[in-house]
């Protein structure tokens, strides 16, 4: 079992983390994810081939780095090193809102049930969840709350205008 | 007072629910402790020295007669039969069991009350001024502006898990009740210069703690259509840039005292500049909706004068003592604002029992609309009190020892639960504030003093706000002896300012002492009963106040 859930529902994690790319001979195929500098690196080579890619940022990269190629990525992975670390938040909600990310935003790292609600608020539908967490039982964690008061990736408007 | 909707009661229950699940995966194991901790936190519940305490939200220090009921319903059946009114204008339970939290939150949410986001790394309850609405030099009510807060930091997704906890304060008056220079975000209702539009001086960067700061003017004025996306990219740049390397280095006041004021100021101007226009903007009809919560309640028309009032001024000192301290002029002419003094010997500043609870929720239906305000000095407000009502309310208060008479003067001491409960804690506090209001319990002699304020915290945490007081205790523990630091010249006010360490520390036995030098070389050297401590000690400077206390 991949403890990985898509769209709201335990689905089976299709990609694979690459790094350590030194020459585009040795480039694997299917679907791809690099570390940001790799993709800088050796954007060219890596869109040369034919799977899929997609990029991992770390929590103190500026998304903006990557805002004129996210319409050749189809993936992007955000990391959670601890769950008390809520950088990723912005993250993901600068490449949903700010620079229109069509792709999958993932969650990757201390992915625990609690967040998931946050999470999708920010426009995240990809999460690899942490080993000891169940997949199937974590979709609820999605519903358990039904009204939000405030903009996110899912609203444009606050409650109080909605409502009018 | 704002009134719930429909989604607002579904949230709580949500919310309820939600925590319920929570400690039965904790109780199954399905939650670390690590990790229930930061849920738990969010709701308030915190594990102290010798038990849980649950803190529970009060808006902006708005309550009404029934949350006062049910708040003593909490303490009598869940707790010890009292509570604590903090510096936050909040509620504090000390001895919860943790299986009952669910069912003390089921009861919250019957009155609209809740425990979310009283801790935890997250955005706290906003507070604000507790004469918001009927004070006379307010320039607008701050309770909407304070409501719209509530609603966008209430489980805000971005903002849930930042580096650290983040207070705002929103004052509307002239007079700064509610201290918002030491909060991580200030917002002062200020005019335009150039026209009558309102709008916002903005603070960043305020906070006590280990390293206590005042927060810095990032914005003049900022128009009240633009308050929320503001504190977006204010909280944004903070949720990216804040320090997560260092606990206590974590406060945007440090971010903002590292970045500097201009850099940190170009910083949340670019990343405003971007979502200004966005959803959080705020349009006239956000403001018509949420002002119609707050609208003046229907006063009687009544004369600024009552003859029975005067009579008992005349002929009852106690009653004029009273009327002196813990009574201010209200906008509206035939009603006053009272203070009910937490602060007497016989209580911990701030505690109040369930039969008091009661007893004020009474009151304030009897003689005030049925409305109590809480304050960040830890007393309580009777916000719409008829003048030709104060002496039955003084009646009633005496009796219930809600009524010394000492509103802003020295007995009327802020002071942190210490060792006494805190885990935190390095030494005692409320035997101190006990030791200093026995001593000073009399009020020819507090009314000579004037206004002074004395603040207690017993841990560099400083939740006793001592920095800003005019004279502050700070209690440490030295090689196994509780230690206590005077710092003088402190204010929380408009004229905010962080006190100044005098010396060295004095042990528990000398503390009251030292006080009392201190408030004697300010009697002696004072030019006339009109200067106050503060103005006094700015104008004399520290060094007569360090001989007298170190020769």
């Amino acid at each position: 079992m991949d403890n990985y859930i898509k769209d709201r529902k335990v689905d089976s994690n299709e990609w694979m983390p690459f790094t350590g790319l030194e020459d585009g001979d040795s480039l694997p195929t299917g679907d791809i994810y690099v570390p940001l500098e790799e993709w800088l690196n050796a954007r060219e080579t890596l869109l040369t081939r034919n799977g899929r890619l997609g990029v991992a940022l770390r929590n103190t990269d500026d998304p903006a780095i990557i805002k004129d190629d996210l319409e050749r990525l189809d993936l992007v992975v955000l990391e959670f090193p601890k769950m008390a670390d809520g950088r990723a938040f912005t993250q993901a909600r600068l490449l949903r809102e700010r620079y229109g990310f069509k792709g999958e935003i993932r969650a990757t790292g201390d992915v625990l049930y609690d967040q998931l609600f946050y999470m999708q608020r920010c426009g995240m539908n990809g999460f690899e969840l942490r080993d000891d967490q169940n997949a199937s039982n974590s979709l609820k964690a999605f519903d358990e709350m039904t009204v939000t008061y405030q903009p996110a990736s899912d609203e444009e408007l606050p409650l109080w205008r909605r409502n009018k | 007072m704002y009134q719930y909707s429909e989604q607002d009661h579904q949230l709580l229950l949500e919310r309820v629910s939600q925590f319920r699940g929570q400690v039965a995966r904790r109780l199954k194991g399905e939650l670390s402790e690590e990790e229930f901790k930061h849920q738990r936190l969010r709701n308030g519940l915190y594990l102290q020295l010798h038990a849980y305490m649950l803190r529970v939200a009060i808006p902006y220090g708005l309550l009404s007669s029934e949350q006062m009921r049910t708040l003593a319903h909490i303490a009598r059946k869940y707790d010890k039969g009292y509570g604590h009114f903090s510096t936050r204008q909040n509620i504090q339970y000390n001895w919860p069991k943790l299986e009952d939290v669910p069912d003390i939150l089921d009861d919250l949410a019957k009155v609209e009350m809740h425990a979310i986001q009283t801790s935890g790394n997250c955005i706290r309850n906003t507070t604000s001024d507790p004469l918001a609405g009927v004070a006379r030099d307010e320039i607008e009510d701050p309770r909407p502006y304070c409501e719209l807060i509530r609603q966008w930091s209430t489980f805000h997704p971005e903002f849930n898990f930042l580096p650290r906890k983040f207070k705002i304060a929103v004052s509307g008056a002239t007079q700064d009740r509610a201290a918002v220079a030491v909060h991580d975000i200030g917002l002062r209702l200020v005019k335009s210069k150039t026209s009558e539009e309102i709008g916002f001086e903005v603070y960043v960067g305020g906070g006590l703690g280990r390293t206590p700061m005042l927060g810095k003017v990032i914005r003049a004025f900022l128009p009240k259509q633009d308050m929320l996306t503001y504190l977006e990219a204010i909280l944004r740049v903070y949720n990216m840039l804040g320090r997560r390397d260092n606990i206590y280095k974590a406060r945007i006041k440090i971010l903002v005292h590292e970045t500097g004021e201009e850099k940190f100021r170009e910083l949340v101007e670019a990343e405003w500049e971007k979502i200004k226009a966005g959803g959080l903007y705020l349009k006239e009809e956000d403001f018509n909706w949420v002002k119609g919560f707050f609208n003046d309640p229907e006063y009687d028309i009544l004369p600024d004068q009552d003859a029975d009032f005067e009579n008992l001024m005349l002929s009852n000192a106690d009653f004029a003592r009273w009327v002196d301290k813990n009574i201010e002029l209200h906008k509206q002419s035939g009603y006053r604002i009272v203070y009910l003094s937490l602060k007497t010997a016989h209580q911990p500043p701030g505690d109040v029992t369930a039969d008091q609870m009661d007893a004020i929720a009474d009151l304030a239906d009897k003689y005030s609309l049925g409305h109590i305000r809480t304050t960040h000095r830890q007393n309580l407000v009777l916000s719409d009190v008829q003048l030709k009502d104060l002496p039955a309310l003084w009646g009633e208060l005496k009796a219930l020892d809600l009524a010394t008479p000492n509103y802003n003067h020295v007995t009327d001491i802020i002071s942190c639960p210490g060792l006494d409960y805190c885990a935190l804690a390095t030494a005692r506090s409320i035997p101190i504030s006990q030791a200093i209001t026995a001593r000073f319990d009399d009020y020819d002699f507090i009314n000579d003093l004037g206004d002074v304020s004395i603040n207690i915290s017993g841990c560099i945490n400083a939740c006793g706000h001592h920095h800003v007081a005019n004279i502050g205790i700070l209690g440490v523990n030295k090689k196994g002896t509780e230690v206590y630091q005077l710092t003088l010249g402190g204010s929380a006010r408009e004229d905010a300012a962080i006190g100044k360490i005098i010396g060295p520390a004095f042990e528990a036995d000398e503390i009251v002492d030292a006080v009392s030098e201190v408030l004697s070389v300010y009697l002696e050297n004072r030019e006339d009963p009109e200067e106050t401590f503060l103005t006094a000690y700015r104008r004399l400077g520290p060094a007569l106040f360090k001989e007298r206390l170190y020769g």
